[in-house]
C-alpha cells in the first residue's frame, strides 16, 4: 500500500504552518503504511549546503568537521559552505557509520521506522516552516523494514522522491544503474526509481523529460512525487494502480494518495479537488 | 423530520450500524451524514428503502452492496462507489474515483461528474449513467446491466465484454478486445431515453448516443484468438 502526501504553498502567508500540515497529512495516512515514514521540506535558502546526515555522534562529527549543525533525533543538517563541500563529502566518505540522508540549499530530509506521528514528532516536524514539502507513509513488499527502506529517496540536490506502488524490473534497472555509475544502499525499488531519475538528468533531460522516460523504462506500479529546489511533480502509472487526489486553492496545492489526507487543510471546502490523469505529468513551481 | 449522524463525533461503524438496524417498514427514512471526510465504507451494505444523504466528499466503497436505499454524495466519492450494488439508487453529485459501480448486479449509479478509470468493471446488471466523461478499461468484463456515458470515454473500452451494453455520446478513445460498435435501433433509444429521465438528465437526447457491445468472439477458447486473453 503505502502513503503520499505533498503540500506547495503559492503565497508566503501559511509558511511557519507547512510542517504542522505536513505532519497531520502524514498522520492520516497511518493506515495506508505504519511501517516507517519520512519526508523532506524545503526552507529557506541560508547561503551554505544543507547536509541533512544520520548516525551516531553527529554533534561529535560536526564540531571535527568545524560546522554548524542542528540536530534532529537521529538525523543532523549539517550546514556547508560551498567551497568546502568536497572536503566534507571526502571526510564523510571515511565514516561508514554515517549516512548522506540528502543534499540541497533548501532541502532536509528525514526518516525513520515507527508510526509516522512518532517519526513527525521525534524529528519535530510541526514546527518546521517552508514553501513546500512531501512525505511518505510506508507499508513494506519489496524489501525490509528498515531505515534505509524508507522513503524519501534523494533523486539530487534539492530533489527527492517519494513512491506509491511497487517496481517489477528494479533488479534489471539496478544492474544497469550500476553500470552507470551509481551505487545502491538498499534492495528497495524505489532507490532504484529515484537513480533512474537522476541518471536521466544526468543525461540532460529535464525533470518532466525523466519522468516520462520512465513511462518507458520503470515496469511496475506506481504513484511518484518529486519534490524539487521550486516545487514538486506528480506521476502515475499508465494504468493508475495507485490511488491520487489533489487539490487546489488560491493558496495552496496538495496531494495526497486519499483525500482523507487532505481534510484539515485551510479552505479544503471550497478547493478544486481532481484526481491527476493516467501517464501525465502534473507540475507546480514556484519563482526560486 | 430527518436524522443526523456528525462523523466528527461518531464512527463509521456507529453511522452503518443505525442504518442497518432499520426495518423495512422504518419510517426514518431520511439521512443526514455530516462531515464524512473522505472515511471509507460509508453507508453500505443498506437494506431498508431509507434515503442517506453525505453531506461532502466520500472514500473508497461508498454505498457498497446497496440493497435498496437511496444514497447521495453531495461530494466526490473515492473508489469502489456502489460496488457490488443489488438494487437501490446511488448518486454521486461530483466525481468518482476507479471501479465505481464494480460487480454491481442492480439498481442505478448516477455520477453527475466524471468517472474515473475501470468504471464498471465486471458489472452485472446495474444501469451505471455518467454526467462526464470515465477513464480507461471502464467495462472491463462487463457482463450485465448497461453503462451510459455522456461524454468521452478512455482507451479499452468494452474490453473482454460480455453482454453488458454500453452507450457513449462522446468520443471513445479505443475499443477492448471484442467490443465493437453495434446499430442503435428504436428499441435501445426509448430504453436509453427512460434511463436517463431516470437518472435526472431529462433534456438529454438519447438519439446522440453510440452503442458498443460484445462481437461474441471471445466467449469460447479458440487459439487464434489467444493474444487477447
Amino acid at each position: 500500500m503505502c502513503g503520499i502526501v505533498g503540500l506547495f504553498l503559492k503565497r508566503p502567508g501559511l509558511e511557519p504552518e507547512l510542517g504542522g500540515h505536513l505532519a497531520a497529512m502524514l498522520a492520516t495516512m497511518r493506515d495506508r503504511g505504519p511501517d516507517s515514514a519520512g519526508f523532506a521540506v524545503f526552507g529557506r535558502d541560508n547561503g551554505t549546503v544543507k547536509l541533512t546526515v544520520r548516525g551516531p555522534g553527529l554533534q561529535a562529527l560536526a564540531a571535527r568537521l568545524e560546522l554548524d549543525a542542528d540536530q534532529r533525533d537521529t538525523h543532523a543538517v549539517l550546514h556547508v559552505p560551498a567551497s568546502r563541500m568536497e572536503e566534507v563529502r571526502t571526510a564523510l566518505a571515511s565514516d561508514p557509520a554515517v549516512t548522506v540522508v540528502g543534499e540541497g540549499r533548501r532541502m532536509e530530509l528525514y526518516k525513520e521506522v515507527g508510526l509516522p506521528a512518532d517519526v513527525a514528532a521525534r524529528f519535530g516536524l510541526s514546527a518546521m516552516a517552508g514553501t513546500h514539502g512531501i512525505g511518505h507513509t510506508r507499508m513494506a513488499t519489496e524489501s525490509a523494514v528498515t531505515t534505509d527502506g524508507a522513503h524519501p529517496y534523494t533523486t539530487g540536490p534539492d530533489q527527492c522522491l517519494v513512491h506509491n506502488g511497487s517496481l517489477s524490473n528494479h533488479n534489471a534497472l539496478r544492474r544497469r544503474l550500476v553500470r552507470e555509475g551509481y551505487a545502491f544502499e538498499t534492495e528497495n525499488d524505489t532507490e532504484v526509481a529515484a537513480a533512474y531519475l537522476s541518471w536521466r538528468m544526468r543525461e540532460g533531460d529535464t525533470l518532466e523529460g525523466a519522468l516520462h522516460a520512465g513511462l518507458k523504462d520503470l515496469d511496475g506500479f506506481y504513484t511518484f512525487v518529486v519534490g524539487t529546489r521550486t516545487g514538486f511533480a506528480v506521476l502515475r502509472d499508465p494504468v493508475c494502480c495507485k490511488p491520487a487526489v489533489m487539490a487546489e486553492t488560491a493558496e495552496w496545492v496538495a496531494f495526497g494518495s486519499e483525500y482523507r489526507a487532505l481534510v484539515d487543510l485551510p479552505g479544503i471546502a471550497d478547493a478544486r479537488v481532481w484526481e491527476p490523469e493516467p501517464a501525465r505529468v502534473y507540475a507546480w513551481e514556484r519563482a526560486a | 423530520m430527518s436524522e443526523h449522524i456528525d462523523l466528527a463525533v461518531a464512527t463509521t461503524r456507529d453511522l452503518n450500524g443505525a442504518l442497518h438496524a432499520l426495518p423495512p417498514d422504518t419510517n426514518r427514512t431520511l439521512w443526514r451524514v455530516l462531515n464524512p471526510r473522505g472515511q471509507h465504507a460509508l453507508a453500505v451494505g443498506i437494506d431498508a428503502p431509507v434515503r442517506v444523504e453525505i453531506a461532502g466528499h466520500a472514500g473508497y466503497y461508498c454505498a457498497g452492496m446497496n440493497g435498496g436505499a437511496t444514497v447521495v454524495v453531495e461530494g466526490n466519492a473515492g473508489n469502489g462507489v456502489a460496488e457490488n450494488m443489488m438494487a437501490g439508487r446511488v448518486e454521486v453529485r461530483g466525481d468518482a474515483s476507479a471501479a465505481a459501480g464494480a460487480t454491481a448486479h442492480g439498481g442505478l449509479l448516477v455520477i453527475h461528474g466524471n468517472a474515473s478509470a475501470r468504471c464498471g468493471i465486471s458489472m452485472k446488471g446495474v444501469d451505471i449513467v455518467v454526467g462526464g466523461s470515465v477513464g480507461h478499461m471502464s467495462a472491463f468484463m462487463a457482463q450485465a446491466g448497461t453503462l451510459t456515458v455522456l461524454g468521452d470515454a478512455g482507451d479499452s473500452l468494452g474490453d473482454s465484454i460480455y453482454e453488458a451494453q454500453l452507450f457513449v455520446r462522446g468520443s471513445v478513445a479505443s475499443l477492448g478486445a471484442d467490443c465493437v460498435e453495434k446499430e442503435m435501433r428504436d428499441t435501445h433509444r426509448a430504453a436509453l431515453a427512460a434511463r436517463l429521465q431516470a437518472a435526472g438528465f431529462d433534456g438529454v437526447d438519447a438519439g446522440s448516443f453510440r452503442r458498443y457491445g460484445s462481437a461474441r468472439r471471445l466467449y469460447h477458447f479458440h487459439v487464434d484468438n489467444a493474444g487477447n486473453y
